[in-house]
């Protein structure tokens, strides 16, 4: 039995494990190699020859030492901080009330704050981008003519902020809902009898059952906010305050891609994902105390 | 008891107005053309909406001898059949991990869940060097291979597994002599559809969220995605201004089936195994 079980275990996890080595541990493999390269070329770079050298850790040295790639680290950083308490607050508030029961139309108000969850991120920051600029946005009407410009430098993290909120509001919402509706009714009926009426009930009972799943939600989100792309890359098209190493990912994408050098680029993703990694494991050490529920 | 309801449903008629907002805005300019874009109040409705909205599609099929249509294709075959692909993948290894003990098992399951931290930026450039090499770049497998493996997913299905699935069932399955392909296809995967659901509309909104991927990878505009050919044409916008009304009705086009997709599938979805608090 055991032997069946084992065969059957690899064979069912095979085609999993195949592609997961070839597209998964190969191409990290491939980058933490680069990352430990460089390309020497000897004569004038007309016809000299190239060659790839060995040369450690100087391309971390190099990303660290540049000080394009700390503002851009920086930048994500500051995002995060802010950006991920205004989110997660509101998701859980709309939770929260969500699950409280005092509600009319509950269903219909779940799927429709769900729904940017279902707008893919280039979508969503097409959309916006056409919201923010100046000429078309309805924000002109409502707020008229001394409005921020929202693509400007002033103003653009917000922006960029506001449209990453909207898409991950509403999944953040569902996760913690669905959380707080596996409680059993029990706990807070026992509440209710002791006369804690539906804020206290949120406040004490309810929020302290949500701290695992913040703590997951914000391990998340601090992955997605330090890696951040996919929005300024598109607002770009409409913003000049957006340069091409805005973040620390479209830095190693325009240093791989516009400078050619894909070895510092691979030296920059590595450095911006073990960043990330030690971060993540920090934030999680650090609240573990209070993950254990 | 009818005046404590109302506080808590305006917040939430608030945070819903929010999220439909940009749909709303997006479904009244797609009735525009370019002038009526720039010239009228960005919530009026045109009497000629209608009509213009017709044209507009007509315009957006068009264009580029049908390209946008291609670029659809594109999208249904990387991010559903990806997301298809990996859902099928994962619940496999995912139900091997759960219930098949093997030597070895936990070491590989710490690995594969290491693979949840890592980002799919840090995959994308070096995966480019490497198909690069083969000469398979600029394909269609550049993007869709990659994409069927997803470290979250077996996590998903493993979880779900150990929950969904009844010893004793599996035990009398194979006491009857059924083979173990047929119990996993026959059996297993009908209790584990709400878990494989999930996963399924995980990895959709994964594939069709990874920018970068096929970015980096394809140079051909016939294989682009339409994430990418919407982005491609907003940013020729200055050059050609009748991109924007293309932009806007190719948008609202590409999230018409995504919205089907989850508005049906969104009751099935276990969204709490996310939180990793199944019991």
């Amino acid at each position: 039995m055991t032997a069946r079980t084992a065969r059957y275990g690899w064979a069912f996890l095979a085609p999993f494990l195949c592609l997961f080595a070839l597209f998964f541990v190969a191409p990290i493999g491939y980058a933490g190699w680069q990352s430990l390269h460089q390309v020497r070329r000897s004569g004038l770079g007309f016809g000299g020859s190239a060659e790839v050298v060995f040369t450690g850790l100087d391309n971390y040295g190099a990303v660290l030492q540049d000080s394009a790639f700390r503002s851009a680290l920086l930048r994500v950083v500051v995002f995060a901080l802010i950006q991920i308490p205004v989110m997660l607050a509101v998701a859980t508030l709309l939770a929260v009330i969500l699950d409280s029961g005092l509600v009319w139309l509950k269903r219909l108000f779940r799927i429709t704050i769900v729904l940017p969850y279902g707008v893919p991120a280039v979508v969503a920051a097409l959309m916006w981008t056409n919201l923010y600029a100046p000429q078309l946005s309805p924000l002109n009407d409502l707020l008229r003519s001394d409005q921020p410009n929202l693509l400007s430098e002033r103003w653009i993290m917000v922006a960029i902020g506001n449209v990453a909120t909207w898409e991950f509001m509403g999944y953040f919402m569902l996760v913690l809902v669905t959380t707080l509706q596996a409680v059993p009714r029990s706990i807070s009926e026992a509440a209710q009898v002791d006369g804690a009426g539906p804020l206290r009930i949120a406040l004490f009972v309810k929020l302290p059952l949500l701290r695992p799943s913040l703590i997951m939600a914000i391990t998340f989100s601090i992955i997605g906010a330090l890696q951040l792309f996919n929005e300024p890359a598109v607002l770009r098209s409409a913003s000049t305050a957006i340069s091409a190493d805005f973040t620390p990912n479209m830095y190693a994408f325009a240093t791989t891609f516009n400078g050619a050098q894909p070895y510092l680029g691979a030296a920059q993703a590595v450095a911006l994902a073990a960043i990330t990694f030690a971060l993540s494991i920090v934030f999680m050490r650090g609240t573990r105390r209070w993950s254990e529920a | 008891m009818m005046v404590r309801r109302l506080p808590p449903t305006m917040v939430l008629a608030l945070a819903a107005l929010y999220s439909l907002f940009p749909v709303v805005w997006l479904l009244i300019a797609s009735t525009k053309d370019t002038g009526d874009l720039y010239g009228t109040s960005p919530f009026a409705i045109t009497p000629d909406a209608l009509p213009q909205f017709i044209t507009n599609v007509e315009r957006l099929f068009a264009r580029d001898d049908g390209i946008y249509l291609r670029w659809l294709g594109n999208t249904l075959l990387y991010a559903a059949g990806g997301a298809l692909g990996a859902t099928l993948i994962a619940g496999l290894a995912g139900y091997a991990l759960a219930w098949f003990p093997f030597r070895g098992r936990s070491t590989v399951f710490s690995v594969i869940l290491g693979g949840v931290m890592v980002p799919p930026a840090v995959l994308a450039v070096p995966l480019f060097l490497m198909f690069g090499k083969v000469g398979a770049a600029n394909t269609v497998w550049a993007v869709l291979l990659p994409s069927l493996v997803s470290p979250m997913g077996v996590y998903l299905a493993r979880t779900f597994a150990e929950s969904a699935v009844p010893a004793d069932l599996l035990e009398a399955a194979r006491l009857d002599g059924a083979g173990e392909v047929g119990i996993f296809f026959r059996i297993v995967v009908r209790l584990m559809s709400p878990g494989l659901t999930t996963v399924f509309l995980f990895q959709l909104v994964t594939i069709w969220n990874n920018y970068l991927l096929p970015l980096i990878m394809l140079k051909d505009s016939d294989l682009f995605p339409v994430t990418m050919g919407l982005a491609t044409w907003q940013a020729g916008i200055l050059q050609d201004s009748s991109l924007n009304v293309l932009v806007i009705i190719g948008s609202l086009v590409s999230t018409v089936p995504l919205i089907v997709v989850f508005a049906s599938l969104q009751r099935f979805w276990r969204a709490d195994l996310a939180a990793g608090s199944v019991k």
